[in-house]
């Protein structure tokens, strides 16, 4: 609750520039590519600079270790094949020691704890073949509670040196846990850390809760509850957890909110008379419609510059995408394979569009160009649904609801290589994650 | 709600095994297909044979319609169990109703949230052009949030994708 705005992580750095050193070296990673050789990496635990931070030492080390891991790129070398061990932080590393176990990437650290509570991690990350550290060092410090956060975030700096690109460990993401057998649901909104820890509920389970999505600057949550007996959509503060009604229309039903760029325009659907269309309204304004057909319009998803938006009609007969601009007006269909194409999402980065593919029977999450071209599907299941982007824009988190009597949603994410499928860790079943920018 | 179908349901099995008389609730009517699945508590079905009930609406008139996978077109079935609805809420005008209309699992939660609602809107046009007012009728969607039958086969899909009328104390008309 009080991650967004209370917490300030004081971040103390020797200047670096990642891109610049990270394509100099022989350590990188080209994620578009799809890793098929993990590479070795090792994080001895942090040093202990003084008796407070004795329990940090290996906690931060075991985030660290598992963020990188967890993406599929990398594989950690463990303790118990070390050579040499880390005793001082600014001694010269053995390289040889750690060529030996052929440990590639090498990240050493230093905790301490301050009298005023404060914790203060230091790491340096060496490319061990080069024989050099890529990157300079750097300090970061927080409350001893953000220990975590501050661990993701040595790991996103690992991360970028090595791949170039932005990280996205220090991210949340809020999602709807659900509890109950299937045909009596209890759902309520709950946000958590991308790894799954730390979750906080935001909402009670009285009544249906759906698909949450963060504002661009993550302190607040779009998303449709049933709390009025009909579907409308509503905004909450994540601090405070207070709820606002985007604006009642009495006889619609509104839902599949998104937040543009700007943080104060919402796009949406609203279904009335058997007919639903999309409209924006600015927070406190007036709707605007932006489509007028008498087919289905929904699931709109912003370009990251604003101008144009991205959605789902069964205009043509069956559910294609399409994108027009973002005030309305004609609208190009980019969707062209077998099947029906939903729930459209506009990369962060604008290079992709990812989206839910429903044809012969199963369910694929995929990614397509903005232009329709390169479609390529990353999963293939029963059910799959809801993408939703990692921060950089090389993630996508997704639902996946197994089949049957017992079949329950669970979080997944697969990188857009579609090699690395990972199941994420929730406290209970869970559906319609939405991915937070990342975080200050 | 999922209770008190289960009561009925054990109510009407035990009456059919011990007289093996399906019509014995007058359950012969076009609704009869659906009123196993009819959303009724025990004392209510007592009353089920006076035509001014909210049971009766449920059991002998039908208070559900099916469609078709992807679809909000009414079968004829599906229109009959509706000029029966029509009727029996010209007959007691101090009840309202809201229309719920539901799709089965197959599909994403939006485009079901939009096909419920298109499913709810065809009923009530269809009532409304029966003669009902349309100021008693209501419509919400629940999407694929409210399956009544959990399996994933198309045996439980048939009767997920529903519109169902419920009754409620109305504003009269």
């Amino acid at each position: 609750m009080t991650m967004f705005r209370i917490l300030t992580l004081a971040l103390a750095c020797a200047g670096f520039a990642p891109s610049a050193m990270a394509q100099n070296g022989p350590l990188r990673i080209e994620i578009t590519e799809g890793v098929i050789e993990p590479l070795p990496f090792a994080v001895p635990d942090f040093i202990v600079e003084n008796a407070g931070a004795y329990q940090y030492a290996q906690d931060v080390a075991r985030v660290i270790a598992a963020d990188l891991s967890g993406t599929g790129m990398f594989r950690e070398i463990p303790a118990s094949a070390f050579i040499s061990n880390v005793t001082s932080f600014d001694s010269p590393v053995q390289y040889a020691d750690w060529k030996a176990i052929n440990a590639q990437a090498l990240v050493t650290g230093a905790v301490s704890v301050g009298s005023d509570g404060r914790l203060t991690v230091k790491f340096r990350l060496y490319d061990v073949f080069s024989g050099a550290e890529l990157g300079d060092g750097m300090q970061l410090g927080g409350t001893v509670g953000s220990w975590r956060r501050i661990a993701h975030k040595v790991a996103d700096q690992v991360y970028s040196r090595i791949t170039g690109e932005g990280g996205y460990f220090d991210s949340r993401v809020v999602y709807v846990a659900e509890k109950g057998a299937k045909n009596a649901r209890e759902k309520r909104l709950a946000i958590m850390d991308y790894d799954g820890a730390n979750v906080q509920y935001l909402t009670d389970s009285s009544s249906i809760v759906l698909a949450p999505r963060f504002s661009p600057t993550g302190d607040r949550v779009l998303y449709t509850s049933y709390v009025s007996g009909f579907p409308q959509i509503y905004l909450l503060d994540v601090a405070t957890v207070g709820r606002t009604s985007l604006g009642e229309q009495p006889g619609t039903m509104t839902f599949a909110p998104r937040f543009a760029p700007n943080g104060q325009t919402v796009v949406y659907s609203l279904s009335a008379g058997g007919n639903t269309d999309l409209y924006s309204q600015n927070i406190g304004g007036v709707p605007t419609r932006l489509t007028n057909a008498p087919s289905i319009e929904t699931a709109p998803s912003y370009s990251p510059d604003g101008s144009q938006i991205v959605f789902e009609s069964d205009r043509s007969g069956s559910q294609q995408l399409y994108i027009m601009p973002s005030g309305g007006g004609e609208a190009r269909r980019i969707s062209f394979g077998e099947g029906r194409y939903g729930t459209p999402v506009w990369s962060p980065r604008g290079d992709y569009i990812a989206f839910t593919k429903q044809n012969a029977g199963r369910f694929h999450i995929g990614v397509m160009r903005t232009d329709g071209s390169e479609e390529r599907l990353l999963t293939a299941s029963f059910l799959d649904e809801g993408p939703t982007w990692s921060p950089n824009g090389r993630v996508i988190m997704f639902t996946r609801e197994t089949q049957g009597e017992s079949g329950a949603p669970s979080l997944y994410s697969v990188d857009i290589s579609g090699r690395v499928l990972t199941k994420v860790k929730t406290d209970g079943i869970a559906s319609d994650p939405a991915w937070s920018p990342l975080l200050k | 709600m999922k209770h008190l179908t289960k009561a009925a349901f054990l109510v009407a099995t035990l009456a059919v095994s011990a007289c093996t008389n399906a019509d014995r609730f007058g359950a012969g009517g076009s609704g009869n297909m659906n009123a196993a699945n009819s959303g009724i508590d025990s004392g209510l079905l007592g009353s089920a044979s006076d035509p001014r009930s909210v049971a009766y609406f449920q059991q002998t008139v039908g208070d559900r319609v099916l469609f078709a996978v992807d679809q909000s077109t009414l079968s004829d079935l599906g229109r009959n169990t509706l000029d029966g609805q029509a009727l029996w809420l010209q007959n007691n005008s101090g009840y309202a109703a809201i229309i719920e209309g539901h799709a089965d699992e197959q599909g994403t939660r939006e485009y079901n949230l939009a096909l419920g609602e298109r499913r709810a809107n065809a009923v009530r046009e269809y009532l409304v052009s029966q003669g009902v007012s349309g100021s008693r009728l209501r419509t919400v969607t629940y999407g694929k949030e409210r399956p009544l039958e959990a399996c994933s086969t198309e045996a439980c899909y048939s009767k997920n994708r529903r519109a169902v009328t419920v009754i409620s104390a109305g504003i009269g008309s």
